[in-house]
């Protein structure tokens, strides 16, 4: 009972990350792909994108932070950072990069900053509501950790 | 995964061109163990697509740089069957490593990126990428990579089939019809639809200028240059297979490969003394003009060459080189066997590539510069001005390799080839990547019977188509299947084109060399090919068309820096070739399975070889068709681009099939990948 508790609660859980446009289409992309050799594939994505995407958000700190922008430089340091926030079906977070980009071609460097900002914001607590509904996967077993729409 | 078991099983049955189609004759495991590298420079990425690859079945490689993959793919030749890679990377762009891939193995390129606005995409295109995907990438998009391929063989088989249709006439024009080279046993039609494509392929390669050529592997200019001694000892009328397999004492080497050789050799011989003078105006325009009558160039040209060759006034390093370059391969490895055809091609490419090939592909890297090996852009060089452009090529380049295997260190270029017009760094590119010396072969080819002229044009073709379709399967498999006669025991490779025609009956013989030529031929213009075929091919090429045939590439290589690199990938036919070093001894499923399907058809299937040729070229037509000649005049060349050397494969095939340019373009075929470390 408690389990199949915890399995509704994953359930909702997820589908408010659908439904309030955390994650999109891609990240069930990656639900399908675990599979019993690769139980915990998603999180390991997850976490892996968390980790890498480090360095990509530092470069594009940096390069705002230069006087004047280069915005040929944001915009492909930010090129690069959408591809992995597209991959893993961050939506809102992709939002904001593409957002961002917009205002780099019109050499918007106020726009770039409010969004890059805007930006931070829904990295953090995209990554927060993951990390929540990965433990909570866990928890429930290393069965379906995640519920899968068929 | 399980793979290359298949392919073998489904090759093995020459069964009418469906052996290589998808489906058709195919063991039902295919697409499994299609061979991918995957390159990415974000990890998150690299991951993903890596298991949906795997949930697909392929073989997955990955790297997260592009020098890496470029490196796993020299390594191991047939060690992929298809490259999927991110346009915009950290060390090196996308569309640079497209041309790589393309001038030095001929591989299909998938390009991704989370770009999808039009020039990128339209990047992709030019450089002979064979798919674009916008990222995020879907696992049912990458399911259907390996469609590209078999597109790819299933036209070049076609192409092989019907190549005999065409005229001579159709020559001079750039053919967009059919492939001429299909099949028909018709020497002259052959020979015909074979210089159309040849004409084809270098005016799509000389428009391209992506002169990526790849080089498909095979004879290498080393080993070429043994056969060639061996017959030599032996007395051309005296060489039987067998003791020139004694006299050679190539491990892995088999007699049925020598035999099928031997077969090109003659023909190339042949052609070369049949060879007629044609009116020249070719004013390479290799610099661009896809439309110059590629084959009053290439013919006149070539027949300079070969004329030279033969009468042995050309160093044999000076043939080799400048049959590598003229057909963009890298050449420069055996002298002596760039027969004839080569050297014309040679020779006329050297010298507008040569200046080319100076400013541009700059990024191809010091040996793409330096190849420069003018696939076949004749120029109606007098033979003192080929032994002066060979010196100079030869000076020029640094890393040509004159010497066999001389080079292999530089090879990104040598794929490149012909395209390149820098005599120099073409022939070292070729050699680089594959080590196959496909200049050796011109001197075999000339045997046959075919008429000098038009015969040798349609030879060529269906040897370059055929060769294209090996070369593609073996590009694919990349460094594994490779027939490396020279290496490996396995025979089953990639020099299948070339076995096979080589191996088929006299029937087949027509075909199969006319394929192989074909692929030759292309590849010789991409530099890449190796076999015999290529030498009716090249010199057909010269004859009629070679002027398309070699200034396709020159078009190719001049625009190094556009997309045509890429395209070199598809380029080289040359599948059948056998690729002196690489050959990992791994046979790509497919390499296996033509090898098989020809020594199967070798005995006496003539056209069923020329059918699993055509499958296997097919695949590789069809790329390199797509991308590469836009401008040829040969219609429908599809080329590739990263199929460089198998443009003028496609080219002809292309004319034969008379296949819409742009539609195959994104079919590269995903090969299996082989186990290749990442």
């Amino acid at each position: 009972m408690e389990r199949s508790q915890m399995y509704r609660q994953l359930a909702n859980v997820r589908k408010a990350l659908f439904d309030q446009g955390f994650l999109d289409e891609q990240f069930v992309q990656l639900e399908e792909l675990q599979d019993d050799a690769n139980p915990n594939f998603v999180e390991e994505i997850v976490t892996l994108f968390y980790r890498d995407s480090i360095r990509l958000i530092q470069n594009i700190e940096l390069a705002l932070e230069k006087s004047p922008l280069d915005f040929t430089k944001l915009d492909s340091c930010m090129h690069q950072f959408k591809g992995s926030t597209t991959s893993i079906g961050a939506k809102k977070v992709k939002n904001e990069c593409t957002q961002f980009r917009e205002y780099c071609k019109a050499g918007n460097g106020e726009g770039c900053k409010r969004t890059y900002q805007q930006l931070k914001k829904e990295y953090a607590v995209l990554k927060k509501k993951l990390e929540a509904y990965f433990q909570l996967a866990r928890q429930i077993g290393p069965v379906d950790g995640a519920c899968r729409p068929k | 995964m399980n793979f290359g078991v298949q392919g073998a099983k489904s090759m093995s049955m020459p069964s009418s061109s469906a052996s290589w189609k998808s489906g058709d004759g195919v063991s039902d495991h295919f697409p499994v163990g299609l061979r991918v590298l995957l390159v990415d420079d974000d990890p998150t990425c690299l991951m993903i697509l890596e298991k949906m690859l795997r949930n697909c079945l392929y073989e997955v490689t990955k790297c997260n740089r592009a020098e890496i993959a470029l490196s796993l793919l020299r390594e191991n030749k047939n060690g992929f069957d298809i490259v999927i890679s991110d346009v915009h990377m950290p060390d090196m762009d996308g569309f640079k490593l497209l041309e790589h891939v393309g001038l030095e193995m001929d591989l299909p390129v998938i390009m991704m990126s989370a770009d999808d606005s039009k020039s990128v995409v339209m990047n992709g295109v030019t450089h002979g990428a064979c798919d674009y995907l916008i990222k995020p990438v879907r696992i049912e998009a990458l399911r259907n990579i390996w469609q590209h391929v078999v597109r790819k063989r299933k036209h070049e088989w076609k192409d092989l089939e019907q190549s005999g249709s065409i005229e001579d006439g159709d020559r001079q024009q750039k053919p967009s019809e059919d492939a001429d080279f299909s099949s028909s046993a018709n020497e002259g039609s052959w020979r015909n639809s074979k210089r159309r494509k040849d004409e084809e392929d270098q005016a799509e390669e000389r428009d391209d200028s992506s002169t990526l050529k790849k080089p498909r592997v095979v004879w290498s200019v080393e080993l070429h240059q043994q056969f060639v001694v061996a017959v030599n000892q032996l007395g051309i009328d005296k060489a039987v297979p067998k003791k020139i397999l004694e006299l050679m004492n190539v491990p892995g080497l088999t007699r049925e490969n020598v035999a099928s050789h031997l077969q090109k050799y003659r023909l190339y011989l042949r052609r070369l003394s049949g060879v007629s003078q044609h009116p020249g105006g070719l004013n390479n325009s290799f610099v661009g003009p896809p439309e110059t009558p590629f084959g009053s160039i290439s013919s006149l040209n070539g027949l300079d060459l070969q004329a030279l060759a033969a009468t042995g006034q050309l160093p044999a390093q000076s043939l080799a080189t400048l049959e590598a370059a003229a057909l963009g391969r890298s050449t420069t490895k055996s002298g002596i066997s760039m027969p004839f055809m080569d050297q014309r091609n040679l020779f006329s490419f050297e010298n507008p590539k040569l200046r080319f090939r100076d400013d541009q592909q700059p990024q191809l890297g010091n040996n793409n510069k330096q190849m420069n090996l003018l696939h076949g852009i004749p120029t109606n060089m007098e033979p003192k001005q080929l032994a002066n452009l060979h010196q100079s090529a030869q000076s020029s380049f640094r890393g040509m390799n004159m010497q066999p295997n001389s080079n292999h260190h530089g090879n990104q270029s040598s794929s490149l080839l012909v395209q390149m017009s820098q005599p120099p760094s073409r022939p070292q590119m070729f050699n680089d990547t594959n080590s196959n010396h496909f200049s050796m072969i011109p001197s075999s080819i000339a045997q046959p019977t075919l008429p000098s002229g038009m015969g040798s044009g349609v030879l060529a073709r269906n040897g370059i188509v055929e060769n294209a379709r090996g070369a593609i399967y073996n590009s694919a498999s990349q460094a594994s299947t490779m027939v490396d006669f020279s290496i490996n025991q396995n025979t089953d490779l990639p020099g299948n084109g070339f076995l096979l025609a080589n191996n088929a009956g006299g029937q087949m013989a027509t075909v199969a060399s006319k394929g192989l030529l074909q692929e030759e031929v292309t590849s010789e213009m991409k530099g890449s090919r190796g076999l015999a075929p290529s030498y009716d091919i090249f010199s057909e090429l010269h004859q009629h068309k070679s002027q398309d045939w070699g200034l396709p590439n020159v078009g190719l290589t001049f625009d190094a820096s556009q997309h045509s690199n890429m395209r070199g990938g598809l380029d080289v036919p040359p599948s059948v070739l056998v690729q002196q070093n690489n050959v990992q001894n791994r046979i790509t499923p497919f390499g296996k399975a033509i090898f098989s399907a020809a020594e199967e058809s070798g005995r006496g299937n003539g056209p069923n070889i020329g059918q699993q040729l055509d499958t296997l070229l097919a695949g590789n037509s069809l790329r390199v068709k797509a991308e590469s000649l836009p401008e040829a005049s040969c219609q429908n060349t599809l080329f590739h681009e990263q199929y460089n050397q198998e443009d003028l494969m496609s080219a002809l095939l292309k004319q034969q099939e008379g296949v819409g340019p742009v539609t195959n373009e994104f079919g590269f075929d995903g090969y299996a990948l082989d186990n290749l470390p990442v």
